[in-house]
């Protein structure tokens, strides 16, 4: 079976969960590791699977291109744009899974045709991921005027990078929102959690339509079909209640569990990271196969 | 005579759940330049949820945050305005345009256990000329080590000052002796408390902490503040004078704004009710009280249960929408029940 070869740059919990799961991929094949921490686990793991191992970041993989024709960017946003710079005229794929949002915003249940052909894509935030679908859904039935989405984390998935970036979270995601989601107005609010045992993610979303005369029964349908639809490729993705219809607003309640392949499995907000850049990587992957045929 | 206890009022802050962010200008106006009058140094004005509160989730403002910090500091004469913000609702751009109307302190607010989110925002507040205070919500949730350790990382941000805060009316007189003393055995920097009347036990946890050596309290005249109220702010001013404690705050002056607060502002007087006392007793975040009691009636469960539920599952400050949640599932099962 044809295979893209992957590069993943940065070899810390989200670049080694990546791994794990590109493993079970039919048209991606694991390639090589990027990092510059000889010591981070991800490295290590690499180089047990059999992998190519680059320790010296994007430096070392510009002297060996022929490594990988599809990366993902799980470094930091700061890093990304250097990156984006180095591989510019190489004619590689990009995916962006840090908040520096430079290519444009892909949900694979959503508008992940349209972009197939872009050179960098990103992929929001967590939250993003999680709610954007079905703000979308909720769109396709009537105008969403306002959508606002709340997500809560154990504070043990939350790590360095989210902390740092917590103001960028809540921009992005709205804009997302806005741009992906088809809501006029966008809002994102992040809690963190301590609670043991740590708390599974857990998104709301409140949706403030133009109007309340719309069919309650469209619009559940299609809040369940999309849903379905997410849960495809981010299993532990479920509804946790019917959504709510009251008047103009429209309420879901949803958790993401993770399948626990390097992260735990109360770690839904970074397994919906990876499933979904994942997703996307091997839609890119079938859409070059299929230009070839 | 310099001040022995700097007092922070809240009733525009914390106030505004009792009056689900309705405030106005002239209000805000009018309270203000009163509580100035009677020599409150700081003045707090915010959504009850920080700056960027305004949502669905927390209830929306009447009027913009920016627009009433500015009337705010119209009024404030000698006065500080302060802000609250909450990083994961409210931004540094948030913080930015506040600062930009006049307010002269911003107090950066996390969940007791997650101080290193509000780096940025101390240093950010900082860097605009503000007072920097960091406020460790939730505070009974954590052991009086783990408070320490939070406290000492927001002192290394540069913070002014750090609040233990009692958000939920929970601690008992021992609990804040404990968590002040060793605090201030530890930290080189201001030590606030922020108290919640939910057990009837405000004024005497603001005197155990000024004893341990907390300096900086916060009140609210009236007690308009979320779930039973803060500290009264008035009844708290004369007891400090009647134990000699300098506060410099003009207590007939205190006394007749809150006549006024009493009979104009407040749908009905701050009492301690069955589900604020619940708030107290399995320590539940006090803004959940309008939230929780409008859920139980739309579903038709005990606001108590609705509670106690959230007490069990640890919910932490922010999380309203779990209100909901929690009790569509109640009434979904007693549903089940009845059948």
């Amino acid at each position: 079976m044809k295979k893209l070869k992957v590069g993943i740059i940065g070899s810390g919990n989200i670049g080694t969960d990546l791994m794990m799961k590109i493993h079970r991929s039919d048209v991606l094949e694991m390639s090589v590791m990027i990092g510059i921490d000889t010591e981070s686990e991800g490295l290590k793991k690499a180089r047990m699977h059999g992998h190519h191992v680059i320790e010296n970041g994007m430096d070392g993989f510009l002297e060996r291109p022929e490594l990988a024709d599809i990366l993902f960017d799980a470094t930091s946003a700061k890093a990304h744009v250097y990156h984006c710079k180095a591989l510019k005229k190489m004619n590689k794929k990009l995916i962006d899974l840090t908040p520096a949002a430079i290519g444009p915003f892909i949900v694979p249940s959503v508008n992940l045709k349209e972009n197939l052909n872009e050179a960098v894509v990103n992929m929001i935030t967590c939250g993003g991921q999680a709610t954007i679908p079905i703000v979308h859904a909720i769109s396709q039935v009537a105008q969403v005027e306002y959508a606002e989405i709340i997500a809560t984390i154990s504070s043990r998935s939350a790590g360095p990078g989210t902390r740092a970036n917590i103001d960028e979270f809540t921009q992005t995601t709205a804009r997302a929102l806005e741009q992906v989601g088809g809501a006029k107005k966008g809002k994102a609010i992040i809690l963190l959690n301590p609670a043991e045992p740590p708390l599974i993610m857990r998104d709301t979303i409140h949706c403030l339509l133009q109007s309340d005369s719309y069919d309650v029964k469209e619009i559940t349908t299609s809040i369940n079909k999309m849903a379905e639809k997410v849960s495809e490729y981010v299993p532990g993705y479920r509804l946790k209640t019917e959504p709510i219809c009251d008047g103009k607003q429209i309420t879901v309640f949803l958790e993401v569990k993770g399948l626990g392949d390097f992260l735990p499995v109360y770690a839904g907000n970074l397994d919906i990271m990876t499933a979904s850049a994942v997703k996307v990587g091997e839609e890119i992957a079938k859409s070059q196969f299929e230009q070839f045929v | 005579m310099s001040k022995d206890v700097l007092v922070t009022e809240v009733a525009l802050r914390d106030g505004s759940h009792v009056v689900a962010h309705q405030f106005t200008i002239d209000q805000v106006k009018n309270m203000t330049g009163k509580l100035s009058a009677a020599g409150v140094p700081y003045i707090e004005v915010s959504h009850g949820d920080g700056l960027g509160g305004s949502s669905l989730q927390y209830g929306f403002s009447k009027v913009n945050d920016i627009e009433l910090v500015e009337a705010a500091v119209e009024a404030a004469g000698q006065s500080v305005i302060s802000v609250l913000l909450i990083p994961g609702i409210g931004t540094i751009d948030q913080l930015r345009e506040a600062a930009q109307v006049g307010a002269k302190m911003a107090r950066i607010a996390t969940h007791v256990t997650e101080a290193d989110v509000s780096k940025q925002h101390l240093e950010a507040a900082k860097h605009l000329g503000m007072e920097a205070i960091g406020f460790l919500m939730m505070s009974h949730m954590a052991s009086p080590e783990k408070l320490l350790e939070q406290a000492i990382l927001m002192e290394s941000y540069g913070a002014d000052a750090v609040y233990v805060v009692d958000s939920a009316g929970s601690f008992l007189p021992q609990d804040v002796k404990t968590r002040i003393q060793l605090l201030r055995s530890k930290l080189n920097i201001d030590i606030g408390f922020h108290a919640h009347n939910n057990l009837s036990l405000a004024v005497a946890n603001s005197l155990m902490a000024i004893e341990e050596g907390a300096n900086r309290i916060d009140g609210s005249i009236r007690c308009l503040g979320a779930g039973a109220g803060n500290t009264q702010t008035e009844v708290l001013v004369a007891v400090l004078d009647k134990m000699g404690i300098c506060t410099e705050i003009d207590l007939y002056k205190m006394l007749d704004l809150s006549e006024e607060v009493g009979n104009t502002i407040m749908p009905k007087p701050q009492e301690i009710t069955d589900s604020s006392l619940i708030m107290g007793y399995s320590g539940v975040y006090s803004s959940f009280l309008l939230h929780a009691n409008k859920a139980a009636k739309k579903y038709g469960v005990d606001a108590r249960d609705i509670l106690l539920e959230l007490g069990r599952q640890k919910v932490v400050g922010g999380q309203e929408d779990t209100i909901i949640e929690v009790a569509e599932q109640m009434a979904f099962q007693k549903e089940g029940t009845l059948r």
